[in-house]
């Protein structure tokens, strides 16, 4: 029986590695490139424990004085349970005072002035925190979780014990501290000072909240624009996603792999491309003004820009994701109610209208709040077609990016944002209750379904056809638009934009990457292919522990996993951006910062794909691996990992996707030296550059294709034998707003 | 590990307010077959989760030999269990499911293999070890489940209704199986039936709980015929509830009077006067009305293959019979003498 002292050994280990060896401080290139290890002793990359002795950073000593403490804990003879407490106590010690160190101690010193008076003055200020400080506090962290372990919480297994730890504080440090930060930056003034007044007053701005154009002749206010749009595009959604669910499900339509397919194409390209079509199609140098203008001569109008093109692009865009939904739902309204309807007398339009429609009626409400949280999250196609006319997206955007620069009223407006999402999300939280994961698994259930009624089945075709037709069009135009010299004047076939965004030259000293893209083609491919398994990993092990384990606060922690879902990523840019600039966390304009922002975007689609395959995995599987002596980790290696196969393809897919094809939280947080895809391609287009952006896109569409090839490729089939289960599709787990 | 005891000291377990078990106390000797019988929600899987270590009890202690394991994790205890769904890995062949238990515990592969091999053999389970659980039929994978449970030698083996999901005739075989296998490899055995059949013909000792504490515990003659209380005796197969008259006359003898019966019988240590009587339905013979001084009307008759099942209202209540005389079945509205058997009526101590 073990004693846990191998445990304690190991992540005092960490932690002495990162008090005694490696630079306490963040620096300015990467610490894995070993350019510090010849100015060891220097005062910005000295270990803590120099830190402190030689460079003034006293503070730092308790935390080394905390980790000799645990050293002691390893004597071999010491109580079990005095050994656990122990580790409790001190592992506790440590992370808090780790952080209130930092958050205490700016570059300068004290942070609150309230502080310097009270306390003596200090010799220096620090950093942003690196390596060295990353491993203390996780040493501390996984020392309090042995700690419980020993205490017999979370039924005395250390995995568990250190996983939720470790997922809880991640959560805590990268949503619910930016969070929190964004509030706070909205209730200070310019100074930085807390301010309630100029909190009030940018809340209750004219721009906001003005309802101009409802009763005079100026605009209305931004929440009302967001909330308008959002309301016409989730009913649009709805309606049509209703239209092809009922196509694909209670007819006898031919193509309907066309239709699935036609699902799959938002899922793998970048939001703003149907924005980017319709521009094509009905811009000012689109195909019908270019026609009006040769047939009837009549001026080329602006008339897409606005909220009738913003609407138009998120409706062609959010319209597969509501028929993803449906479409499970659809199929979920069992036959044999509707047979037994119908055994009752009732004709097939009193079955449609008193038992099918109202058995959906959960189903539609769902899928209309996820268009609605697509529609206000939504910032690509705001930003192309939008004109004049802003919503909260765009407008958080340009307080940040532009001439503006207030991250007071930035702030404001996000919360306004994340307010109107949070409701849309518990609104949609409620609706589903816990069915969520359970009532798309589609139950094998004898009974044919039943046909449309004639009038519906009309109706639905008349939509739903011309519609699917058009989304082709447009994904047609964007394709063909990057092999033509310019759009709407000269349409010469051409690889021109190719070759400037993605040329590659031969010359004898190697190969040189000339094309303009590469640079952030390859920055995006690395990002999305780090954070991709990392994301998949922690959505997979957040699953497990909801799912396969019993622990206090175990609703708060599922809260919080599944929060960012919820939070319109404008939002969350901008709250990286307020919470990550400064010490004692200061990643922003690097690689991390996005890496950490992909991660706990996407981390809620892991986690909901996971908790839905494990739910369809028997528990008493877990306990037989327990009781044959295998603790947590084995058990979710051999066992749970090898039957969530198909779940793990769908996170990975899903967090590798959604890295490359976001746009809204990145625009934010990209740098010079990181730029992303996505970033790259709006600023092309907002110059007009419509071929490059173009031709872009069509690569990034090849990309994300072979991604995909390449993850079912190396994650390999599960294989059940005869009676296999069928794989969860990506109905299941659902999409949030880019 | 050789097999070992199991102790339980006024144990509990709260699932929030509600008491699965509700301070029980038990031992079962080293290399013992004991069963714990029970209707469902009874508390019984819980008492069998909690010796596996997959739940902790919320107070009292739990042994094993002679170490106490009330805080110890399940994978650290030595404790095999069978799961009523067999809980078999789907994704691996019968060969690796059975070799899983060694190979987490350290073992080489081709060790396991040859050990997973020969515990198949011993569930008499050979030639199938590639095959993946979903191609095996109820029965074969019952036995890869015990096979995988055996492989590790656990100090305990426990069975949560092994054979719920078997057909009628398979059943018998299989606990046929168990118990030859736990006399053969003299292995502590803890077993979980609602089925008091089921119970009767495997166990050294049964125990029988009622609302997450224990009823009574006894071996299962015993039980059959000395329930101490009303529900056991109706929990131990079929029995008529009625009133009689209890009078002692020696230090072990009395006779009760049932309405015009008088039946010599243990008094078990209960007091003269009006008590519970359980009579055993195959206990009663059903004669000529003139032979037998209590006289009854058949009210219903259900012919069965090998019985007769009766229901006869008589002056002491409705008596539900089993008679063994197939050849020649009473009409409903017959009227018949009612005589009782000594061996099947029982005298229910007050509760
Ligand atoms: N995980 C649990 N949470 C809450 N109540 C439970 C749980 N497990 C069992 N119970 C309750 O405890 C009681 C005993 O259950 P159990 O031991 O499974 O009964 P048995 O196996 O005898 O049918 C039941 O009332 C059951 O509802
Ligand atoms: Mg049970």
């Amino acid at each position: 029986m073990t004693d846990r002292r191998g445990a304690v050994a190991f992540w005092l280990a960490v932690g002495a590695a990162g008090f005694l060896v490696v630079p306490w401080y963040a620096l300015q290139d990467s610490v894995f490139t070993l350019g510090w290890v010849p100015h060891f002793t220097a005062k910005e990359a000295a270990p803590a424990w120099l830190q402190a002795t030689t460079h003034g950073r006293v503070w730092l000593a308790p935390l080394g004085a905390l980790l000799a403490a645990v050293a002691l804990l390893l004597a071999p003879g010491l109580a079990r349970t005095l050994r656990a407490n122990a580790l409790i106590a001190i592992g506790a010690a440590g992370f808090a005072y780790f952080f209130a160190q930092g958050f205490a101690i700016g570059p300068t010193g004290w942070y609150l002035d309230t502080l310097g008076a009270a306390l003596p003055p200090l010799t220096g200020g620090q950093y942003g925190m690196g390596l060295g400080a990353v491993l203390v506090v996780a040493a501390f962290a996984m020392l309090f979780a042995v700690g419980l372990a020993g205490r017999g919480f979370f039924k005395g297994d250390a995995f568990v014990a250190g996983s939720v730890v470790a997922v809880a504080s991640l959560v805590v440090v990268f949503t619910f501290f930016p969070v929190f930060r964004i509030l706070l930056s909205a209730v200070e003034d310019a100074s930085g000072l807390f301010s309630l007044p100029a909190f009030h007053a940018r809340l209750t701005t004219e721009k906001i909240w003005g309802l101009g154009c409802v009763v005079g002749q100026t605009r209305c206010g931004v929440a009302w624009n967001t909330l308008a749009l959002a309301l016409l595009c989730a009913t649009g959604c709805t309606s049509l996603g209703l239209a092809f669910a009922l196509i694909a499900t209670r007819t006898d339509f031919r193509q309907k792999k066309l239709l699935r397919f036609l699902t799959v194409l938002p899922i793998i390209t970048p939001p703003f491309v149907i924005g980017l079509g319709l521009i094509l199609i009905f811009g000012r140098s689109g195909l019908i003004n270019q026609f009006l203008e040769f047939a009837f001569g009549i001026q080329p109008g602006r008339w897409i820009y606005g909220m009738q093109g913003v609407l138009l692009a998120q409706v062609f865009a959010f319209t597969p994701i509501a028929f993803l939904v449906l479409i499970g739902v659809v199929e979920g309204v069992s036959p044999s109610m509707e047979e037994a309807a119908q055994t009752l007398r009732a004709n097939r339009w009193r079955t449609f209208v008193d038992v099918s429609l109202p058995l959906m009626r959960p189903g539609l409400a769902n899928a209309f709040l996820i268009s609605f949280i697509e529609s206000i999250a939504d910032f690509g196609n705001p930003i192309l077609l939008g004109g004049n006319f802003g919503v909260l997206s765009t407008e958080i955007f340009f307080s940040v990016v532009g001439a503006q620069l207030d991250q007071g009223r930035a702030a404001t407006l996000g919360i306004v944002l994340l307010l109107f999402a949070l409701a849309a999300f518990f609104a949609q939280r409620r609706v589903l209750g816990r069915k969520v994961y359970t009532s798309l698994a589609g139950k094998g259930d004898s009974g044919l379904p039943t046909q449309l009624p004639d009038g519906v089945r009309r109706l639905c075709y008349g939509i739903a056809i011309p519609w699917a037709t058009l989304t082709v069009v447009i994904y047609a135009m964007a394709v063909v638009g990057g092999f033509v010299e310019t759009w709407g004047r000269d349409y010469t076939p051409t690889l021109r934009h190719y070759v400037k965004a993605f040329a590659i030259e031969f010359t004898p000293n190697g190969v040189i990457w000339a094309g303009a893209a590469w640079n952030s083609f390859w920055t995006t491919i690395k990002l999305a292919a780090i954070a991709s398994p990392l994301t998949a990993a922690l959505g997979i092990l957040s699953a497990y522990l909801l799912t396969r384990q019993k622990f206090v606060g175990q609703g708060a922690f599922e809260f919080g996993t599944m929060l960012s879902f919820a939070i319109p990523g404008t939002v969350i840019g901008v709250s990286y951006i307020l919470a990550f600039n400064i010490p004692p966390i200061e990643i922003t304009g690097t690689a991390i910062v996005l890496i950490v922002c992909f991660i706990f975007r996407n981390m809620p689609v892991g986690v909901r794909a996971g908790m839905a395959a494990m739910s369809q995995i028997d528990k008493s599987l877990d306990e037989a691996s327990t009781t044959l002596g295998a603790r947590g980790f084995t058990t979710l290696r051999r066992v749970i990992l090898p039957l969530l196969k198909p779940a793990l393809v769908a996170a990975l897919i899903y967090s590798f996707v959604r890295a490359v094809t976001t746009v809204s939280a990145v625009i934010f947080l990209v740098s010079a030296e990181y730029e992303m895809a996505t970033t790259y391609i709006i600023n092309r287009v907002i110059n007009g550059d419509y071929g490059v952006a173009i031709a872009y896109c069509s690569v990034l569409i090849v990309l994300m294709l072979a991604a995909i090839w390449l993850i079912n490729y190396l994650v390999g089939e599960r294989k059940l034998g005869r009676r296999a289960a069928g794989a969860p599709r990506l109905a299941t787990i659902g999409r949030n707003a880019a | 590990m050789p097999a070992a005891s199991i102790e339980f000291q006024n144990v509990r377990k709260l699932y929030g307010e509600v008491a699965a078990v509700n301070g029980v106390s038990f031992t079962i000797a080293a290399r013992s077959l004991v069963t714990l019988l029970g209707p469902s929600g009874c508390g019984k899987t819980t008492i069998l989760r909690m010796i596996a270590g997959l739940e902790l009890p919320t107070s009292g202690t739990i042994r094993i030999g002679e170490a106490d394991v009330t805080r110890i994790p399940a994978a650290e205890r030595d404790v095999s269990m069978v799961f009523q769904s067999y809980a078999l890995f789907p994704h691996m062949s019968v060969l690796d499911n059975v070799s899983y238990g060694l190979t987490v515990s350290g073992q080489t592969r081709a060790q396991a293999h040859e050990k997973a091999r020969s515990a198949l053999a011993t569930v008499g389970l050979t030639g199938l070890d590639q095959r993946l659980p979903s191609e095996l039929s109820g029965g074969q994978q019952q036995r890869v489940a015990v096979a995988r449970a055996l492989v590790l030698e656990p100090a305990v083996l426990l069975f949560d209704e092994p054979l719920s999901n078997l057909d009628a005739r398979l059943r018998r075989q299989m606990r046929e199986e168990i118990r030859d296998l736990q006399q053969r490899l003299g292995l502590t055995v803890v077993y979980v039936t609602h089925d008091q059949s089921e119970a009767l013909a495997v166990s050294d000792r049964i125990i029988v709980m009622d609302k997450a504490v224990i009823a009574q515990e006894g071996a299962p003659r015993e039980l059959y015929a000395q329930p101490k209380d009303s529900f056991v005796a109706g929990f131990m197969g079929e029995a008529n509830r009625v009133r009689g008259t209890l009078r002692r006359n020696g230090a072990t003898d009395g006779t009760i009077a049932l309405g015009p019966l008088s039946i010599a019988l243990p008094h078990r240590g209960i007091a003269d006067g009006e008590i519970d009587v359980a009579i055993r339905p195959e206990a009663i013979d059903l004669v000529a009305a003139e032979a037998s001084p209590l006289a009854g009307t058949v009210r219903k008759a259900a012919y069965l293959g090998n019985t007769m099942e009766y229901t006869v209202d008589t002056a002491i209540g409705p008596l539900f019979v089993i008679h063994g005389r197939v050849d020649r079945p009473l009409a409903v509205g017959a009227s018949v003498g009612v005589a009782l058997a000594p061996h099947g009526v029982i005298a229910i101590p007050p509760g």
